[in-house]
């Protein structure tokens, strides 16, 4: 295995308070020195790659903890290969994966597999979220504990809502007691049935259905009384509607361990996007108004907001290339994800450090992974970020399998220039 | 003058120009229609497709006579949106039209944006012959050369919708024609029937008949579909009808001289009283009479002028 010095570039890291230009020393795929002017004729072993880094920006690797890989069952829309490709691409060199394949991920096998696979490619850490209920049904609890020794890092029936708010106490119970986060998705059916896009003055003039707000408001209400009641945390899910980001204010001014993400779309897009039935805007929960927009800003900004999600989901052309009524929902975030998320940046919404903290270190600690952190004697799993290169969003350049992306053709500033995950070098522009 | 786009999609892409260049050349073509020989050459060698995936027999007649009296050829095809859920069939459609190089098409879709979908996806003009609860601009149309031969123009009159304006596609172009041409709308409905931020289109809003058509010139009642019922958007039709139905009773807070109108087709007794429906006030038949017309209007000016 190769060693690596990386020269000169500025070192952010939330886990440690750094945020200054020094050396950082990569040793059989561990963070082996940090610090000025690290002499690579100092190094007795094998002389290291030097790579000059300077004006870039040094990072841990950023992690993605909600991704969508569509693999075992929906593999023309993305595989777990395809899925890391894109992942470190996008700056990413770990990946939490949702349950919703087919088979879903409710059972050791499912998620043995995602970690075989994951394992032979090699390219990003891949860690399985698996199913709250069997089936994602919201009737039976999953073997939680055969799960997590399986591998699986958290609970979810994401694309699906625990609607019974009994089971939903016993799965937050039950996973506190094996310390495994479980990550709601905030949605009351009896209110969305139907909707197409978000309830406004966009959906009226379109004569789409609406999804209320208060389809997740209601149930971040929920979840936070039934963590609130059982003294158990949450994580919620893809946080969209500012009545979820006072919900979950208000939840952590009293101390409830509640925790939450947002995905980019949420904070560049409104719900005007669809005025030309663009399918590739139709997500879960739907862009909203330009009011959440500005309420997802702050809650990230006050921190309210800990992580930012790609919440990547991939269809392909024969679920996007039809009537808005008819197409699937999601869009695919991985490529985007950090581009996006940087304005927040240069719009001073969040200092870089608070960014790589929602991208990197928050994520980690939510899901108790051992990553997040440019510790000495930690995993080299470092992301490398050039904060003035412009690109052009174009679908045809990605990694992903499919394209179903609104972003195409924006202009950005700012990506990930170099990914080494487990002290090699995974992506490099 | 021409359209500007080679689609009518809705009223709302529509200019006030582009609307009187259509109401205008709608008159023109009345006469047609009540030549002994009901049949001009104007559209000798051109063709209509009417692509309908929702039933509608009045409209696709309307569309098909106003072809064959510019002497267009006209064909049909109906889909069932069962057998659509699979979206691949409107692109496969599509494209298998454009091979057979007709000049219109006029698509009728139960899912809002449809026409749209198909007018990125094909090079012949499309009119929109109604699109879910979205638009549906040729009804906007016809009502409108309806009210203008009757009062002489729209600017300030007082036009009240009533019914169930969330799913209604009339409602909104009508919305969309009749602010643009300076008339003053409201709308009115139970609240389970008034989409949200419906004011921001310009109109007012009233939650009962009664206030919505005080002094109206215009009073435009809406069908209810009787189906929806089960979404709890209102408790039962004897319900609905005791608040909304308009009658010999209510009318009277009307204009003198209110004309009634209905897209069709009525449900008589639940939204209008049959002696309303049927009585001086209603210009249902008209309607439909304009809605040849118009149709003759978009027909010619989007393949005519070629
Ligand atoms: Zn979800
Ligand atoms: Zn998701």
């Amino acid at each position: 295995m190769m060693n690596i010095l990386l020269k000169g570039g500025r070192v952010v890291d939330p886990s440690q308070n750094i945020d200054e230009e020094i050396d950082l020393l990569i040793k059989e795929g561990k963070i082996a020195q940090i610090g000025k002017d690290i002499d690579k004729n100092t190094i007795a072993d094998s002389a290291p790659q030097t790579l000059n880094l300077e004006g870039k920006i040094v990072v841990p690797g950023l992690i993605d903890m909600h991704t969508h890989l569509r693999e075992p069952g929906f593999e023309y829309k993305e595989t777990i290969q395809t899925g890391c490709q894109a992942a470190v691409a996008g700056g990413f060199t770990s990946i939490a994966c949702m349950p919703n394949t087919n088979p879903i991920n409710d059972n050791r096998s499912v998620t043995e597999l995602i970690h075989r696979q994951a394992k032979r490619y090699n390219l990003a850490n891949v860690y399985p979220i698996a199913a709250i209920s069997r089936g994602s049904e919201g009737i039976t609890l999953t073997e939680f504990g055969d799960l997590k020794d399986a591998g699986a890092v958290a609970f979810s029936d994401d694309g699906k809502p625990v609607m019974n708010s009994a089971l939903m106490r016993r799965a937050l119970e039950y996973a506190f007691s094996l310390d495994i986060p479980i990550i709601s998705h905030c949605e009351d059916t009896t209110l969305s049935a139907g909707g197409l896009m978000n309830e406004g003055f966009v959906s009226t003039e379109l004569g789409l259905q609406g999804i209320p707000n208060i389809a997740e408001d209601i149930m971040v209400a929920r979840d936070i009384a039934i963590a609130d009641y059982t003294n158990t945390p949450v994580h919620i899910a893809h946080v969209s509607t500012a009545g979820s980001v006072r919900l979950i204010r208000a939840a952590k001014e009293r101390g409830i361990k509640v925790t939450a993400e947002t995905a980019p779309h949420y904070f560049s897009l409104t719900d005007e996007t669809l005025n030309k039935y663009d399918t590739c805007a139709k997500v879960y929960p739907p862009l909203r108004s330009a009011d959440d927009v500005t309420a997802i800003k702050e809650g990230l900004s006050d921190g309210t907001i800990d992580a930012i999600a790609s919440d990547h989901a991939p269809h392909s052309s024969i679920e996007k290339e039809v009537e808005f009524e008819y197409a699937s929902s999601g869009m695919i975030g991985l490529e985007t994800s950090l581009s996006l998320s940087l304005k927040l940046v240069a719009e001073g919404i969040l200092t870089l450090n608070q960014l790589i903290l929602k991208m990197s270190t928050n994520p980690a600690g939510i899901l108790r992974i051992p990553k997040g952190t440019l510790k000495i004697g930690s995993d080299a799993d470092i992301t490398v970020i050039d904060t003035e290169r412009e690109w052009t969003v174009d679908i045809n350049t990605f990694r992903s399998k499919s394209k179903n992306s609104p972003f195409n053709g924006w202009k950005l500033k700012g990506m990930a220039v170099l990914t080494i995950m487990g002290g090699e070098i995974k992506y490099s522009v | 003058m021409k359209l500007a786009s080679k689609d009518v999609l809705g009223i709302k892409e529509l200019s006030v120009d582009e609307i009187n260049l259509i109401l205008d050349t709608a008159e023109s073509f009345i006469e047609v229609s009540t030549r002994e020989i009901k049949k001009v050459p104007t559209l000798r060698g051109k063709t209509l497709v009417t692509l309908f995936y929702e039933p509608s027999t009045r409209t696709r007649t309307s569309f098909e006579i106003a072809a064959k009296r510019l002497s267009a050829d006209t064909v049909s095809i109906s889909a069932t949106t069962s057998s659509v859920i699979k979206g691949e069939t409107l692109i496969d459609t599509a494209r298998n039209l454009e091979a057979m190089n007709p000049d219109i098409i006029a698509i009728r879709h139960s899912a809002a944006g449809a026409p749209h979908m198909l007018s990125k996806l094909i090079k012949q003009s499309i009119i929109n012959a109604g699109d879910g609860a979205h638009e549906h601009p040729t009804q906007a149309l016809l009502d409108m050369m309806t009210i203008k031969e009757k009062k002489g123009g729209i600017a300030g009159l007082k036009v009240a919708i009533i019914g169930d304006i969330a799913h209604s596609r009339v409602a909104r172009s009508n919305i969309y024609g009749l602010t643009k041409m300076g008339a003053d709308v409201t709308v009115a409905g139970p609240v389970t029937m008034i989409p949200r931020d419906i004011d921001k289109m310009g109109v007012t809003v009233h939650y009962r008949l009664e206030e919505a058509i005080k002094n109206a010139d215009i009073i435009m009642m809406l069908r209810i579909q009787l189906e929806r019922q089960g979404d709890s958007i209102f408790p039962s039709l004897r319900e609905y009808s005791n608040y909304y139905c308009l009658n010999a009773q209510n009318i009277k807070l009307a204009k003198d001289d209110v004309l009634v109108m209905h897209p069709g087709p009525i449900n008589r007794g639940v939204e209008i009283a049959p002696d309303i429906a049927d009585g001086p006030y209603s210009v249902i038949l008209e309607q439909v009479t304009n809605g040849v017309a118009v149709r003759m209007a978009l027909l010619y000016l989007l393949a005519g002028g070629k």
